[in-house]
C-alpha cells in the first residue's frame, strides 16, 4: 500500500476518534448525575431563574435534540459564548490562553527528550551494568515526582535563594513582544526583540525543566530498550566487523534506528505533556489552558469548561494523527 | 496451598537482584502508609481538623512537623491524609477493575465486531490526558470521597481493558485453551478456568504500576481542589494550602505532604516494577 493510501485511511480512522471523544466529554457534560445549571447557580437559586437558565442552555431541550445541537455547533466551530465577565465567545477565549500552554509543552517536550536520551544511551550502552540500574531506579523516582512539589522547591532555590530565575508568569509586564505566533519566545525572534526573548526564556526556564524532568523517565526506559534492541541486530556487529569506531556505530548507525519506534510513542506522550502542563501551570502562575480551566470551573463557568474539554480532545486527536503520519513519512515499513 | 515462609520469601527476593531489592522497598513504602492510614487515630497526636496552635509555626517538639496556615498539625494531617488518599486510591481502582477486566476478557474472547467498538472507544479514552479527564469528570460530579473515585476510575478502565484484552488475544489461540475447547468445555468455564487464571499475575503487577500514577492523579486533583471538600486533611490539597507562604520560607505545610505523594507513588512503582521482573523471569524459567 502507498504512502498516500497510508495517510487517506490514518485520517479517515481519525474521524472516528474525534466523535468518540466528543460524545465522551457530552456524556460527562450533560448525563452524569448533577444537573449543570444547578451547578452553575447553586442549589438556592429560584426555580424560575433555573429554568431560564436551562433554556438559555438549551438544556430543556430531548438528550439527542442536545447532542446533535451539541455536534451541529461544533462543525461550525462555534463552542458557544461563555457565562461570566463579557460574555466573550469560548473560542476566542481558548485561543488567548492556547498559545501559552503550547509554548510551555514544547519546552517541557524538549527538556524530556534531551534527558531521557541522554540518559537512555547511557543505560542502553552498558546495558545489565551499575550505570543501567541507576538509569532504571531514576526513570521510577523522576516518575514519581510530584509537579507542584517539584515546581516549588525549583521556584525556592532558583528564584528566592539564588535569584537566577523568575518564579512565575510568562514575561515582565511591558516586554512583550508584538503577537505573531502567540508564542512568545519564537514572536521575540521574529520581531528581534532580544530583551524580550531573553525574559520568555528566562521565564520558561523552571516551568519546562519541571514538566520535562518528570516525563523524561518514560524516554529513558524507551531509549534503552530501542537501543538495546538495534545494538544486538546484526548491522551493527557488520560495522564493528568493518572496524568503525564506537562512537561513529552509536550516533551515525545505531542512534538513528533507534529512535524510530520512539516517535510512535509521541502521541500518548503528548497527552502526559498536556496533563502535566496542568499542574506546572497551576503552580508557575503560567497563563496557559490548564489556569484558565480550573479557574474556570472555581466560577462555573460551564460553557467555557465544556469548550475548552472539547478542544483538548480535537487537539490530542490532531497531534496523534500527526506523529503518526510522520512515522509512516519516517519508517517505509509503515503501512497499512 | 503452600504457607507462607518468609525465609524463602527473602531468598527469592536476594535471588531476584535489584528488581527484589525495588520490590521490598516499595513493599516497605506502601505497607508504611497502610498502616498509617488503619490506625491514624493512635499515631496523631492531634485531631486534624481542630486549630490547635498558631498559624504557620515552625517544627518542635509541641508540633513535630509545624503547623499549617490555620494552625492545624501538619503531621496529624498528613497520618490522616493517608487515609483519605488510600480510600480514594483503593475505590476507584476496584471500579477501574469491575468494568475493565470483564470488558476486557469478553472483548478479547468474542472479538469481531463488538472487540472492534470496545477497542476503539478504551483506546480513545486512553489517549485522552488522564487528569484532564479526571478534572472534567469531577468538575461536574463535585467535591467528595466517592465523586473523585469515580472520576479516578473512569480514566483508568481503558488501562485494565487493553492490558486484559491483550492477554486474552494471545492466551485464546494457545494449545492447554483448544484442548479445553476441545474436550467441550464452555466459553464461561474456558474464561473463568483456563484464561483468567493466566491473565491474573498481569493484572497485580499492572495495578501496582497503575496505582503509582493514580496517586498522582488523585493529589493533582486534589491540588487544584476539585478533590474532598475542605476540612478533609488531603495531601494534594493541603500542598496547595501552604504554597503561599512557601517562598517566604515556611516550607513544613508543603514539604511534608508533598513528600508523601512522592513517596507513595514511588512505593507503588517500585512494587510494581520489580514485582514485573520477578514474575516475568518466573515464566522464562
Amino acid at each position: 500500500m502507498s504512502l498516500r493510501a497510508y495517510v487517506i485511511t490514518r485520517i479517515l480512522m481519525t474521524i472516528p476518534m474525534i466523535l468518540i471523544l466528543l460524545t465522551l466529554v457530552f456524556l460527562v457534560m450533560r448525563v452524569l448525575p448533577g444537573n449543570p445549571v444547578i451547578a452553575i447557580v447553586g442549589m438556592k437559586a429560584s426555580p424560575q431563574y433555573i429554568k431560564k437558565l436551562e433554556h438559555q442552555l438549551g438544556l430543556d431541550k430531548p438528550l439527542w435534540q442536545q447532542y446533535l445541537d451539541y455536534l451541529g455547533n461544533l462543525l461550525r466551530g462555534d463552542l458557544g459564548r461563555s457565562m461570566i465577565w463579557g460574555k466573550r465567545p469560548v473560542i476566542q477565549e481558548i485561543m488567548d490562553h492556547f498559545p501559552a500552554t503550547l509554548e510551555l509543552t514544547i519546552g517541557g517536550f524538549l527538556v524530556s527528550v534531551l534527558l531521557g536520551l541522554a540518559t537512555g544511551m547511557l543505560a542502553g550502552i552498558r546495558s545489565g551494568g551499575k550505570v543501567d540500574a541507576s538509569m532504571r531506579i531514576y526513570s521510577i523516582v523522576v516518575y514519581s515526582l510530584f509537579i507542584p512539589l517539584l515546581g516549588m522547591m525549583l521556584q525556592l532555590v532558583f528564584g528566592v535563594w539564588f535569584h537566577m530565575l523568575p518564579v512565575g508568569g510568562r514575561i515582565d509586564p511591558g516586554l512583550e513582544p508584538p503577537t505573531i505566533t502567540g508564542l512568545y519566545v519564537l514572536d521575540s525572534i521574529i520581531s528581534l526583540k532580544m530583551d524580550s526573548l531573553i525574559n520568555s526564556l528566562a521565564h520558561l526556564a523552571l516551568p519546562s525543566f519541571t514538566l520535562g524532568l518528570v516525563l523524561s523517565g518514560i524516554y529513558t526506559r524507551l531509549v534503552r530498550s530501542s537501543l538495546m534492541e538495534v545494538l544486538g541486530q546484526d548491522f551493527i556487529r557488520a560495522c564493528k566487523a568493518r572496524g568503525l569506531p564506537g562512537r561513529a556505530i552509536l550516533f551515525k548507525h545505531a542512534l538513528k534506528n533507534a529512535l524510530i519506534p520512539i516517535l510512535t510513542m509521541m502521541g500518548l506522550q503528548f497527552a502526559l505533556l498536556l496533563a502535566g502542563a496542568v499542574l506546572t501551570e497551576t503552580t508557575f502562575s503560567w497563563p496557559g489552558m490548564g489556569t484558565f480551566l480550573v479557574e474556570r470551573i472555581t466560577y462555573r463557568d460551564f460553557t467555557t469548561i465544556q469548550g475548552s474539554i472539547v478542544f483538548y480532545a480535537l487537539f490530542v486527536a490532531l497531534v496523534s494523527l500527526v506523529v503518526d503520519l510522520v512515522y509512516a513519512y519516517v519508517d517505509p515499513r509503515i503501512r497499512y | 496451598m503452600r504457607t507462607f515462609n518468609f525465609s524463602r520469601f527473602l531468598s527469592s527476593v536476594r535471588d531476584a537482584g535489584l528488581d527484589g531489592y525495588m520490590m521490598l522497598v516499595g513493599l516497605v513504602i506502601v505497607l508504611a502508609v497502610l498502616v498509617m492510614a488503619v490506625f491514624a487515630e493512635f499515631i496523631a497526636p492531634y485531631d486534624p481538623v481542630k486549630t490547635v496552635g498558631m498559624p504557620v509555626t515552625p517544627p518542635s517538639p509541641e508540633f513535630p512537623w509545624g503547623t499549617d496556615t490555620i494552625g492545624r498539625d501538619v503531621f496529624s494531617r498528613v497520618v490522616y491524609g493517608s487515609r483519605t488518599i488510600m480510600i480514594v486510591i483503593l475505590m476507584s481502582t476496584a471500579l477501574s477493575m469491575v468494568v475493565g477486566i470483564p470488558l476486557g476478557l469478553i472483548s478479547g474472547y468474542v472479538g469481531g465486531p463488538l472487540d472492534r467498538v470496545l477497542s476503539l472507544v478504551m483506546d480513545s479514552i486512553y489517549a485522552f490526558p488522564g487528569l484532564i479527564l479526571a478534572i472534567a469528570v469531577a468538575a461536574m460530579l463535585g467535591p467528595g470521597i466517592y465523586n473523585t473515585s469515580i472520576s479516578l476510575a473512569v480514566v483508568y478502565i481503558p488501562t485494565y481493558f487493553r492490558m486484559v484484552r491483550g492477554q486474552v488475544l494471545s492466551l485464546r489461540e494457545q494449545l492447554f485453551v483448544e484442548a479445553a475447547r476441545a474436550l467441550g468445555a464452555t466459553d464461561w468455564r474456558i474464561l473463568r478456568k483456563y484464561i483468567f487464571p493466566n491473565v491474573f499475575f498481569i493484572i497485580a503487577v499492572v495495578f501496582s504500576l497503575n496505582v503509582a500514577d493514580a496517586i498522582l492523579t488523585e493529589a493533582g486533583l486534589s491540588f487544584l481542589g476539585l478533590s474532598v471538600p475542605a476540612p478533609t486533611p488531603d495531601w494534594g490539597f493541603d500542598l496547595k494550602n501552604g504554597q503561599r507562604y512557601f517562598l517566604s520560607g515556611k516550607w513544613w505545610p508543603v514539604v511534608f505532604p508533598g513528600t508523601m505523594i512522592i513517596l507513595l507513588a514511588l512505593g507503588f512503582g517500585l512494587l510494581g516494577e520489580g514485582l514485573n521482573r520477578m514474575l516475568g523471569q518466573k515464566e522464562v524459567r
